[in-house]
Protein backbone atom coordinates (compact mmCIF):
# COMPACT_ATOMS: atom_id res chain seq x y z
CA UNK A 1 0.00 0.00 0.00
CA UNK A 2 1.50 2.93 -0.77
CA UNK A 3 0.83 6.00 1.84
CA UNK A 4 2.75 8.12 3.75
CA UNK A 5 2.21 5.63 6.81
CA UNK A 6 4.40 3.09 5.44
CA UNK A 7 7.40 5.42 4.58
CA UNK A 8 8.34 6.55 8.05
CA UNK A 9 11.36 7.72 7.54
CA UNK A 10 8.85 10.75 5.41
CA UNK A 11 7.47 11.79 8.21
CA UNK A 12 9.69 14.16 9.03
CA UNK A 13 8.88 17.44 11.65
CA UNK A 14 7.22 20.30 9.42
CA UNK A 15 5.50 18.29 7.66
CA UNK A 16 1.58 19.18 6.93
CA UNK A 17 -0.70 16.64 5.90
CA UNK A 18 -4.04 18.03 3.85
CA UNK A 19 -6.57 16.26 2.34
CA UNK A 20 -8.86 18.75 1.28
CA UNK A 21 -7.68 19.88 -2.67
CA UNK A 22 -7.56 23.86 -3.00
CA UNK A 23 -7.85 23.47 -6.98
CA UNK A 24 -10.75 22.57 -9.55
CA UNK A 25 -10.73 23.15 -13.17
CA UNK A 26 -13.51 25.08 -13.81
CA UNK A 27 -12.63 24.98 -17.53
CA UNK A 28 -12.65 27.56 -20.75
CA UNK A 29 -10.24 28.27 -23.71
CA UNK A 30 -8.97 31.45 -24.75
CA UNK A 31 -7.66 32.07 -28.61
CA UNK A 32 -5.17 35.54 -29.56
CA UNK A 33 -3.94 36.46 -32.63
CA UNK A 34 -1.72 39.12 -33.25
CA UNK A 35 -1.82 41.24 -36.45
CA UNK A 36 -0.23 44.42 -37.76
CA UNK A 37 -2.38 46.64 -36.35
CA UNK A 38 -4.49 45.02 -34.47
CA UNK A 39 -5.07 41.65 -31.72
CA UNK A 40 -7.72 39.53 -31.24
CA UNK A 41 -8.46 37.28 -28.09
CA UNK A 42 -11.28 35.25 -27.71
CA UNK A 43 -12.86 33.15 -25.27
CA UNK A 44 -15.95 30.46 -24.44
CA UNK A 45 -18.29 31.48 -21.90
CA UNK A 46 -18.84 28.32 -20.07
CA UNK A 47 -18.34 28.35 -16.41
CA UNK A 48 -18.08 24.46 -15.05
CA UNK A 49 -16.25 21.52 -13.11
CA UNK A 50 -16.83 18.07 -14.06
CA UNK A 51 -20.12 17.01 -15.67
CA UNK A 52 -22.16 20.19 -14.39
CA UNK A 53 -22.16 23.70 -16.00
CA UNK A 54 -22.18 26.64 -13.36
CA UNK A 55 -23.11 29.41 -15.57
CA UNK A 56 -23.26 29.32 -19.47
CA UNK A 57 -22.42 33.35 -19.96
CA UNK A 58 -18.88 33.88 -17.76
CA UNK A 59 -16.49 36.33 -19.40
CA UNK A 60 -13.07 35.51 -19.09
CA UNK A 61 -11.42 37.92 -20.68
CA UNK A 62 -10.00 41.18 -18.73
CA UNK A 63 -9.77 44.52 -19.97
CA UNK A 64 -6.49 45.77 -18.43
CA UNK A 65 -6.36 48.81 -20.32
CA UNK A 66 -7.39 50.58 -23.37
CA UNK A 67 -4.88 48.35 -25.23
CA UNK A 68 -4.54 45.15 -23.17
CA UNK A 69 -6.80 42.38 -22.63
CA UNK A 70 -6.07 39.31 -20.40
CA UNK A 71 -7.80 36.04 -20.92
CA UNK A 72 -7.26 33.64 -17.96
CA UNK A 73 -8.91 30.09 -17.55
CA UNK A 74 -8.10 27.37 -15.47
CA UNK A 75 -9.08 27.47 -11.67
CA UNK A 76 -11.89 30.32 -11.53
CA UNK A 77 -11.37 30.73 -8.26
CA UNK A 78 -7.42 31.91 -8.95
CA UNK A 79 -8.40 33.40 -11.80
CA UNK A 80 -9.91 35.91 -9.49
CA UNK A 81 -7.62 36.32 -7.25
CA UNK A 82 -4.81 36.74 -10.08
CA UNK A 83 -6.85 39.78 -11.62
CA UNK A 84 -7.80 41.74 -9.26
CA UNK A 85 -3.96 41.77 -7.91
CA UNK A 86 -3.63 42.85 -11.34
CA UNK A 87 -5.38 45.48 -11.70
CA UNK A 88 -4.89 46.99 -8.20
CA UNK A 89 -1.14 46.65 -9.54
CA UNK A 90 -2.31 48.28 -12.71
CA UNK A 91 -3.63 51.38 -10.48
CA UNK A 92 -0.32 51.47 -8.02
CA UNK A 93 1.50 52.00 -11.19
CA UNK A 94 -1.17 55.10 -12.76
CA UNK A 95 -0.04 56.47 -9.83
CA UNK A 96 3.08 56.17 -9.04
CA UNK A 97 4.27 56.70 -13.19
CA UNK A 98 1.48 58.81 -13.95
CA UNK A 99 0.34 56.74 -17.15
CA UNK A 100 -0.99 53.88 -18.27
CA UNK A 101 0.67 50.81 -17.70
CA UNK A 102 1.98 49.81 -21.03
CA UNK A 103 1.19 45.89 -22.70
CA UNK A 104 5.14 45.26 -22.31
CA UNK A 105 5.20 45.92 -18.63
CA UNK A 106 1.96 44.36 -17.98
CA UNK A 107 3.37 41.55 -19.54
CA UNK A 108 6.51 41.21 -17.64
CA UNK A 109 4.33 41.95 -14.24
CA UNK A 110 2.17 39.05 -14.96
CA UNK A 111 4.87 36.85 -14.96
CA UNK A 112 6.43 37.90 -12.06
CA UNK A 113 3.48 37.66 -9.88
CA UNK A 114 2.73 34.36 -11.07
CA UNK A 115 5.60 33.13 -10.50
CA UNK A 116 5.76 34.94 -6.90
CA UNK A 117 3.62 31.94 -6.32
CA UNK A 118 5.66 29.18 -7.50
CA UNK A 119 5.13 27.01 -4.88
CA UNK A 120 1.71 27.11 -4.89
CA UNK A 121 1.22 28.38 -8.28
CA UNK A 122 -2.31 30.02 -9.69
CA UNK A 123 -3.41 27.14 -11.61
CA UNK A 124 -4.65 29.50 -14.53
CA UNK A 125 -3.51 29.81 -18.48
CA UNK A 126 -3.50 32.97 -19.21
CA UNK A 127 -2.90 35.05 -22.94
CA UNK A 128 -2.48 38.39 -23.21
CA UNK A 129 -3.18 40.18 -26.10
CA UNK A 130 -2.90 44.08 -27.03
CA UNK A 131 -0.93 46.60 -29.09
CA UNK A 132 2.69 46.94 -28.38
CA UNK A 133 4.59 51.25 -27.90
CA UNK A 134 4.23 51.19 -31.77
CA UNK A 135 0.70 50.46 -32.23
CA UNK A 136 1.67 46.59 -33.34
CA UNK A 137 -0.47 43.26 -32.35
CA UNK A 138 1.26 41.20 -29.92
CA UNK A 139 0.06 38.20 -28.06
CA UNK A 140 1.85 36.78 -24.92
CA UNK A 141 1.20 33.20 -23.34
CA UNK A 142 1.73 32.13 -19.83
CA UNK A 143 2.12 28.64 -17.98
CA UNK A 144 1.06 28.53 -14.38
CA UNK A 145 3.93 29.40 -13.03
CA UNK A 146 5.03 32.69 -14.81
CA UNK A 147 6.97 31.88 -18.23
CA UNK A 148 6.16 34.16 -20.59
CA UNK A 149 6.46 33.82 -23.92
CA UNK A 150 5.74 36.80 -26.67
CA UNK A 151 3.96 34.72 -29.73
CA UNK A 152 1.94 36.01 -32.93
CA UNK A 153 -0.69 33.78 -32.08
CA UNK A 154 -2.00 31.08 -28.86
CA UNK A 155 -4.56 28.85 -27.67
CA UNK A 156 -4.79 27.99 -24.53
CA UNK A 157 -7.35 26.35 -21.98
CA UNK A 158 -8.67 23.28 -21.65
CA UNK A 159 -8.98 22.67 -25.70
CA UNK A 160 -5.54 24.55 -25.80
CA UNK A 161 -3.88 21.57 -27.04
CA UNK A 162 -6.89 21.20 -29.56
CA UNK A 163 -6.71 24.40 -30.88
CA UNK A 164 -2.97 25.72 -31.32
CA UNK A 165 -2.58 23.01 -34.51
CA UNK A 166 -5.93 24.78 -36.34
CA UNK A 167 -3.82 28.36 -35.56
CA UNK A 168 -0.27 26.39 -37.10
CA UNK A 169 -1.99 25.66 -40.02
CA UNK A 170 -4.58 28.97 -40.60
CA UNK A 171 -2.10 31.46 -39.44
CA UNK A 172 0.95 29.90 -38.99
CA UNK A 173 1.20 28.21 -42.60
CA UNK A 174 3.35 25.54 -40.77
CA UNK A 175 5.11 23.21 -43.66
CA UNK A 176 3.18 24.47 -46.45
CA UNK A 177 5.00 25.28 -49.85
CA UNK A 178 4.05 27.60 -52.43
CA UNK A 179 1.72 29.48 -49.99
CA UNK A 180 2.29 33.88 -49.41
CA UNK A 181 2.51 34.54 -46.18
CA UNK A 182 1.13 37.71 -46.28
CA UNK A 183 -0.40 38.95 -43.12
CA UNK A 184 -3.65 38.21 -41.65
CA UNK A 185 -6.46 40.72 -42.14
CA UNK A 186 -8.43 41.74 -39.17
CA UNK A 187 -11.70 39.74 -40.33
CA UNK A 188 -9.88 36.59 -41.10
CA UNK A 189 -8.00 36.32 -38.34
CA UNK A 190 -11.71 36.71 -36.23
CA UNK A 191 -13.36 34.25 -38.59
CA UNK A 192 -10.48 31.64 -37.79
CA UNK A 193 -11.07 32.11 -33.92
CA UNK A 194 -14.76 31.26 -34.41
CA UNK A 195 -14.12 28.68 -36.15
CA UNK A 196 -11.65 27.47 -33.87
CA UNK A 197 -14.24 27.75 -30.94
CA UNK A 198 -17.04 26.14 -33.48
CA UNK A 199 -14.69 23.08 -33.56
CA UNK A 200 -13.58 22.81 -30.06
CA UNK A 201 -17.38 22.77 -28.55
CA UNK A 202 -17.51 19.48 -30.65
CA UNK A 203 -14.81 17.59 -28.59
CA UNK A 204 -13.95 19.69 -25.34
CA UNK A 205 -16.77 19.32 -23.06
CA UNK A 206 -15.59 22.50 -21.26
CA UNK A 207 -15.89 24.51 -23.97
CA UNK A 208 -19.03 25.65 -25.31
CA UNK A 209 -22.23 27.76 -24.87
CA UNK A 210 -20.71 30.98 -26.15
CA UNK A 211 -17.40 32.97 -27.52
CA UNK A 212 -16.79 36.64 -26.70
CA UNK A 213 -13.95 38.33 -28.83
CA UNK A 214 -12.07 41.41 -28.26
CA UNK A 215 -11.06 43.03 -30.89
CA UNK A 216 -7.96 45.57 -30.13
CA UNK A 217 -6.81 48.43 -32.40
CA UNK A 218 -5.61 51.99 -31.81
CA UNK A 219 -9.42 53.34 -31.89
CA UNK A 220 -10.07 51.27 -28.87
CA UNK A 221 -11.62 47.17 -28.10
CA UNK A 222 -14.44 46.26 -29.72
CA UNK A 223 -16.37 43.04 -28.08
CA UNK A 224 -18.05 40.56 -30.31
CA UNK A 225 -20.43 37.64 -29.10
CA UNK A 226 -20.51 34.14 -30.97
CA UNK A 227 -22.75 31.50 -29.39
CA UNK A 228 -21.74 28.10 -29.61
CA UNK A 229 -23.80 24.66 -28.98
CA UNK A 230 -24.88 24.55 -25.84
CA UNK A 231 -24.75 20.88 -25.07
CA UNK B 1 11.36 38.15 26.59
CA UNK B 2 8.85 39.19 28.83
CA UNK B 3 9.42 42.76 29.46
CA UNK B 4 8.79 42.02 33.30
CA UNK B 5 11.39 38.65 33.28
CA UNK B 6 14.96 41.39 33.76
CA UNK B 7 16.10 40.19 37.13
CA UNK B 8 14.81 42.65 39.66
CA UNK B 9 10.89 41.56 39.45
CA UNK B 10 9.68 38.46 39.23
CA UNK B 11 7.07 38.06 35.51
CA UNK B 12 3.40 39.21 36.28
CA UNK B 13 2.48 36.07 34.99
CA UNK B 14 3.97 32.83 34.80
CA UNK B 15 3.54 29.11 34.97
CA UNK B 16 -0.01 29.68 33.48
CA UNK B 17 -1.09 29.19 29.53
CA UNK B 18 0.14 31.99 27.19
CA UNK B 19 -3.19 34.38 27.23
CA UNK B 20 -5.56 32.52 24.71
CA UNK B 21 -3.56 29.30 24.96
CA UNK B 22 -4.18 25.89 26.78
CA UNK B 23 -3.15 25.72 30.98
CA UNK B 24 -0.48 23.16 31.69
CA UNK B 25 -1.33 21.96 35.13
CA UNK B 26 1.86 22.47 37.78
CA UNK B 27 3.73 19.16 37.77
CA UNK B 28 2.67 18.25 34.16
CA UNK B 29 4.84 18.57 31.32
CA UNK B 30 1.49 19.14 28.98
CA UNK B 31 -1.66 17.60 28.76
CA UNK B 32 -1.80 14.68 26.97
CA UNK B 33 -5.01 16.31 25.01
CA UNK B 34 -2.82 18.46 23.26
CA UNK B 35 -1.29 17.27 20.34
CA UNK B 36 2.53 16.50 19.15
CA UNK B 37 3.02 19.30 16.83
CA UNK B 38 6.24 17.39 15.46
CA UNK B 39 5.03 15.92 12.86
CA UNK B 40 2.68 18.54 11.21
CA UNK B 41 -0.77 19.18 11.68
CA UNK B 42 -3.73 17.16 10.43
CA UNK B 43 -7.38 19.10 10.01
CA UNK B 44 -10.58 18.10 10.06
CA UNK B 45 -11.27 19.48 6.30
CA UNK B 46 -14.88 17.97 5.99
CA UNK B 47 -18.60 19.30 6.55
CA UNK B 48 -20.04 18.05 10.17
CA UNK B 49 -23.40 19.66 10.22
CA UNK B 50 -24.21 20.50 6.81
CA UNK B 51 -27.47 22.30 4.94
CA UNK B 52 -28.00 20.83 1.53
CA UNK B 53 -29.00 22.67 -1.67
CA UNK B 54 -29.91 26.53 -2.36
CA UNK B 55 -31.87 27.40 -4.83
CA UNK B 56 -31.88 31.00 -6.16
CA UNK B 57 -33.69 33.35 -9.48
CA UNK B 58 -33.69 36.24 -10.26
CA UNK B 59 -37.14 37.73 -11.87
CA UNK B 60 -38.16 40.82 -12.71
CA UNK B 61 -37.19 43.76 -10.33
CA UNK B 62 -35.96 41.54 -7.40
CA UNK B 63 -34.69 37.79 -6.56
CA UNK B 64 -35.99 35.22 -4.47
CA UNK B 65 -33.86 32.46 -2.91
CA UNK B 66 -35.08 29.16 -1.11
CA UNK B 67 -33.47 26.39 0.70
CA UNK B 68 -35.39 24.07 3.18
CA UNK B 69 -34.99 24.00 7.14
CA UNK B 70 -32.87 21.01 7.65
CA UNK B 71 -29.02 20.83 9.29
CA UNK B 72 -28.23 17.38 8.60
CA UNK B 73 -25.54 15.45 10.68
CA UNK B 74 -23.99 13.14 7.57
CA UNK B 75 -27.43 10.97 7.26
CA UNK B 76 -29.36 11.75 10.58
CA UNK B 77 -31.78 14.50 10.18
CA UNK B 78 -30.33 16.50 12.85
CA UNK B 79 -32.21 19.93 13.01
CA UNK B 80 -34.95 20.16 11.35
CA UNK B 81 -36.28 23.77 12.14
CA UNK B 82 -32.80 25.65 11.34
CA UNK B 83 -33.66 28.87 8.78
CA UNK B 84 -30.63 28.82 6.06
CA UNK B 85 -32.00 31.91 4.48
CA UNK B 86 -31.21 35.06 5.92
CA UNK B 87 -31.94 38.97 5.30
CA UNK B 88 -28.35 40.83 5.71
CA UNK B 89 -30.44 44.12 5.19
CA UNK B 90 -33.12 45.47 3.33
CA UNK B 91 -31.40 45.25 -0.44
CA UNK B 92 -29.48 41.58 0.50
CA UNK B 93 -30.03 38.46 1.20
CA UNK B 94 -28.25 35.11 1.77
CA UNK B 95 -28.58 31.28 1.75
CA UNK B 96 -26.11 29.07 2.86
CA UNK B 97 -25.37 25.37 2.07
CA UNK B 98 -22.41 23.41 2.75
CA UNK B 99 -20.77 23.32 6.62
CA UNK B 100 -23.49 25.26 8.37
CA UNK B 101 -21.00 26.19 11.55
CA UNK B 102 -18.89 27.73 9.39
CA UNK B 103 -21.88 29.95 7.60
CA UNK B 104 -22.59 30.73 11.22
CA UNK B 105 -19.02 32.04 11.77
CA UNK B 106 -18.95 34.07 8.60
CA UNK B 107 -22.59 35.29 9.64
CA UNK B 108 -21.30 36.68 12.77
CA UNK B 109 -19.25 38.90 11.18
CA UNK B 110 -21.90 40.13 8.74
CA UNK B 111 -24.36 40.77 11.32
CA UNK B 112 -21.26 43.01 13.37
CA UNK B 113 -21.01 44.69 10.15
CA UNK B 114 -24.27 45.39 9.87
CA UNK B 115 -24.30 47.19 13.40
CA UNK B 116 -21.46 48.67 12.26
CA UNK B 117 -23.03 50.30 9.05
CA UNK B 118 -25.97 51.11 11.21
CA UNK B 119 -24.12 52.86 14.21
CA UNK B 120 -23.14 55.61 11.43
CA UNK B 121 -26.78 56.48 10.57
CA UNK B 122 -26.10 57.64 7.34
CA UNK B 123 -27.91 56.34 4.37
CA UNK B 124 -25.34 53.72 3.33
CA UNK B 125 -25.82 50.30 3.22
CA UNK B 126 -24.19 47.03 2.58
CA UNK B 127 -25.00 45.94 -1.00
CA UNK B 128 -24.92 42.99 -2.42
CA UNK B 129 -21.85 43.02 -4.63
CA UNK B 130 -20.07 44.08 -1.62
CA UNK B 131 -20.81 41.23 0.61
CA UNK B 132 -20.60 38.71 -2.49
CA UNK B 133 -17.13 39.98 -3.26
CA UNK B 134 -16.15 40.03 0.36
CA UNK B 135 -16.97 36.48 0.64
CA UNK B 136 -15.17 35.35 -2.25
CA UNK B 137 -11.78 36.90 -0.90
CA UNK B 138 -12.59 35.36 2.88
CA UNK B 139 -13.30 32.17 1.29
CA UNK B 140 -10.31 32.32 -0.83
CA UNK B 141 -7.91 33.13 1.53
CA UNK B 142 -9.05 30.66 3.81
CA UNK B 143 -8.94 27.78 1.23
CA UNK B 144 -5.33 29.13 0.52
CA UNK B 145 -4.63 28.51 3.97
CA UNK B 146 -5.61 25.01 3.52
CA UNK B 147 -8.24 25.56 6.13
CA UNK B 148 -11.55 26.14 3.84
CA UNK B 149 -14.67 27.29 5.34
CA UNK B 150 -16.88 24.28 3.89
CA UNK B 151 -19.74 26.27 2.67
CA UNK B 152 -22.01 27.02 -0.38
CA UNK B 153 -23.42 30.61 -0.43
CA UNK B 154 -26.04 32.20 -2.24
CA UNK B 155 -25.94 35.98 -2.14
CA UNK B 156 -28.96 37.72 -4.00
CA UNK B 157 -30.19 41.06 -3.65
CA UNK B 158 -31.01 44.59 -5.38
CA UNK B 159 -28.39 47.13 -6.24
CA UNK B 160 -28.92 50.55 -7.27
CA UNK B 161 -32.45 48.87 -8.55
CA UNK B 162 -30.93 45.82 -10.53
CA UNK B 163 -31.17 42.40 -9.16
CA UNK B 164 -27.92 40.58 -8.18
CA UNK B 165 -28.31 36.63 -8.24
CA UNK B 166 -23.91 34.98 -7.40
CA UNK B 167 -22.85 32.01 -5.83
CA UNK B 168 -19.16 31.42 -3.79
CA UNK B 169 -17.94 28.49 -3.10
CA UNK B 170 -15.66 27.15 -0.38
CA UNK B 171 -12.93 28.01 -2.71
CA UNK B 172 -13.46 31.05 -3.80
CA UNK B 173 -14.51 30.04 -6.67
CA UNK B 174 -17.55 32.80 -7.53
CA UNK B 175 -20.35 33.69 -10.78
CA UNK B 176 -23.10 35.91 -11.46
CA UNK B 177 -26.18 34.03 -12.98
CA UNK B 178 -30.04 34.55 -13.71
CA UNK B 179 -30.51 31.23 -12.15
CA UNK B 180 -28.22 29.55 -9.33
CA UNK B 181 -28.22 26.20 -7.37
CA UNK B 182 -26.05 24.56 -5.37
CA UNK B 183 -25.49 21.03 -4.21
CA UNK B 184 -28.39 18.55 -5.29
CA UNK B 185 -30.11 21.75 -6.60
CA UNK B 186 -27.80 21.95 -9.52
CA UNK B 187 -28.48 18.48 -11.01
CA UNK B 188 -32.29 18.40 -10.05
CA UNK B 189 -33.61 22.35 -9.85
CA UNK B 190 -31.22 23.81 -12.39
CA UNK B 191 -32.63 22.44 -15.49
CA UNK B 192 -36.12 23.46 -13.97
CA UNK B 193 -35.10 26.68 -13.62
CA UNK B 194 -33.04 27.25 -17.24
CA UNK B 195 -35.96 25.93 -19.05
CA UNK B 196 -38.34 28.82 -17.94
CA UNK B 197 -35.19 31.71 -17.73
CA UNK B 198 -34.12 30.34 -21.57
CA UNK B 199 -37.56 31.52 -23.02
CA UNK B 200 -35.80 35.16 -22.29
CA UNK B 201 -39.69 35.95 -21.11
CA UNK B 202 -40.19 38.26 -18.52
CA UNK B 203 -40.53 36.63 -14.78
CA UNK B 204 -43.22 38.02 -12.34
CA UNK B 205 -42.37 37.94 -8.44
CA UNK B 206 -45.51 35.51 -8.37
CA UNK B 207 -44.05 33.16 -10.75
CA UNK B 208 -40.88 33.09 -9.07
CA UNK B 209 -41.88 32.36 -6.01
CA UNK B 210 -44.15 29.66 -7.15
CA UNK B 211 -41.18 28.14 -9.67
CA UNK B 212 -38.99 28.08 -6.63
CA UNK B 213 -41.82 26.17 -4.88
CA UNK B 214 -41.73 23.97 -7.50
CA UNK B 215 -37.85 22.95 -6.88
CA UNK B 216 -38.15 22.70 -3.61
CA UNK B 217 -40.72 20.41 -4.39
CA UNK B 218 -38.69 17.82 -6.48
CA UNK B 219 -35.70 18.32 -4.06
CA UNK B 220 -37.63 17.18 -0.90
CA UNK B 221 -38.57 13.95 -3.02
CA UNK B 222 -35.62 12.85 -4.50
CA UNK B 223 -32.89 14.62 -2.40
CA UNK B 224 -32.43 11.98 0.41
CA UNK B 225 -31.14 15.25 3.03
CA UNK B 226 -33.57 17.33 1.52
CA UNK B 227 -36.58 18.35 4.37
CA UNK B 228 -40.45 19.14 3.31
CA UNK B 229 -40.13 22.44 5.22
CA UNK B 230 -38.26 25.25 3.41
CA UNK B 231 -38.03 29.09 3.72
CA UNK B 232 -37.80 31.68 0.80
CA UNK B 233 -36.34 34.85 1.06
CA UNK B 234 -37.47 37.58 -1.71
CA UNK B 235 -35.69 40.90 -2.22
CA UNK B 236 -36.93 44.01 -4.58
CA UNK B 237 -35.87 47.44 -4.74
CA UNK B 238 -38.38 48.09 -1.79
CA UNK B 239 -37.84 45.56 0.69
CA UNK B 240 -36.16 41.87 1.72
CA UNK B 241 -38.73 39.55 3.31
CA UNK B 242 -38.25 36.07 4.38
CA UNK B 243 -41.45 34.24 3.55
CA UNK B 244 -42.74 30.62 5.15
CA UNK B 245 -42.05 28.35 6.54
CA UNK B 246 -43.79 26.50 4.03
CA UNK B 247 -44.45 23.21 3.57
CA UNK B 248 -44.11 20.24 0.33
CA UNK B 249 -47.78 18.93 0.30
CA UNK B 250 -46.89 15.36 -0.54
CA UNK B 251 -48.17 12.95 -2.07
CA UNK B 252 -47.14 9.41 -2.20
CA UNK B 253 -49.97 7.37 -3.25
CA UNK B 254 -47.21 6.78 -6.67
CA UNK B 255 -45.64 4.54 -4.06
CA UNK B 256 -48.76 1.86 -3.89
CA UNK B 257 -47.79 1.25 -7.70
CA UNK B 258 -44.04 0.58 -6.86
CA UNK B 259 -43.82 -3.43 -6.99
CA UNK B 260 -41.16 -5.91 -6.86
CA UNK B 261 -39.15 -5.08 -3.86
Amino acid sequence: MISAENFPEYNVPGVVKHDFHPYESNGGSVVAIAGDDYAVIAADTRLSSGYSIHTRKQNKLFKLSGTTVLGSTGCWCDTLALTSLISARMKMYHYLHQKVMPTNAISQMLSIIMYHKRFFPYYVSNILAGLDADGKGVVYSYDPIGHCELASYRAGGSAGALLQPVLDNQIGLKNQENVAKDPIPKEKAISVIVDTFISAAERDIYTGDGVIINVITKDGIETRNVSLRKD
Amino acid sequence: MLPFNNGFASPLWHNGPIPGGLYNFPGHNGPASQPKKDYGVQRASQPITTGTSVVGLKFDGGVVIAADNLVSYGSMARFQDVQRVFNINNKTVVGAGGDFADFQCIKRYIDQKIIDDMCYADEYEMKPKSLYNWLTRILYTKRSKFEPLWVDIVVGGVEDGVPFLGHVDLRGRSYQDDVIATGFGKHLALPLLRERTETGKPIGRDEAIALVKKCMEVLFYRDCRASPNFTISVCTKEKAEILGPFKVSQNWELAKSVEGY
